[in-house]
């Protein structure tokens, strides 16, 4: 189980700010968060949105293990 | 070398009077505050949030990416999460170097990178209801030119 984490207006679109989710890899996780929820998955893939995995961004895909922290980021807006 | 991120509100100058104190070396310290705006009524409360051990990570790197370019001696960065109200104090930068100009440089610097790039996720609320604040496709294509 991959721990996942929403921040910004995602956690707002899907209602929950963590979960634990079974997934392989990256591209899998975004599969199953999709089935679940379009609304979140058409979030997921807008513009600017990023994908950390163990607090590093990643930009292709890389399998997750039981271990794992995905993060989704929305664009960041500074402090 | 420090970087603070903390939902308890903070005294600017508390802050920079530990900040400045036994620098026998020092010639320069500058600081920067940065205060809640509450918009003519418009923000009651700015929210922020920020990613634990990602975010604090990120401004640490930038931190010593300054501190190495303009040869400083210590920069500490102290910023706000959860709720703020205005007037409140959101953001404090102090650095620390042996003469004014690189102290300023890099203060201005480190102010430039928190605002615009720094991991935070921002949430006005006010009278019409609260709405997420989101760069804009401007800022976002300006902020890629450094990605490489």
């Amino acid at each position: 189980m991959a721990r996942v984490m929403l921040f910004g207006r995602l956690a707002d679109i899907a209602g929950w700010r963590e979960t634990e989710i079974d997934a392989s890899s990256l591209s899998g996780l975004r599969d199953t968060l999709t089935a679940t929820d379009a609304a979140l998955g058409e979030a997921l893939a807008g513009p600017g949105v990023q994908a950390a995995v163990d607090k590093v961004i990643v930009r292709a895909d890389v399998a997750l293990t039981a271990g794992s922290e995905v993060a989704f980021l929305p664009p960041m807006s500074g402090g | 070398m420090t970087v603070r991120l903390q939902s308890e509100p903070f005294e600017p100058g508390v802050l920079l009077t530990r900040f400045s104190a036994g620098r026998g070396e020092t010639g320069a310290v500058v600081s920067f505050t940065g205060l809640t705006r509450a918009e003519h009524g418009q923000t009651t409360t700015l929210e922020l949030e920020a990613y634990p051990g990602f975010t604090d990570a990120e401004i640490g790197r930038i931190g010593e990416a300054a501190a190495t370019r303009w040869g400083l001696q210590d920069w500490l960065v102290v910023h706000r999460v959860g709720p703020i109200a205005p007037g409140e104090a959101v953001v404090f930068v102090a650095t620390a170097s042996a003469h004014r100009r690189e102290a300023f440089e890099a203060c201005d610097h480190l102010m430039d990178y928190l605002k615009s790039r720094a991991p935070f996720w921002k949430k006005e609320h006010g009278p019409d209801g609260a709405r997420w604040i989101e760069p804009t496709d401007r800022d976002r294509t300006d902020a890629e030119r450094w990605e490489t």
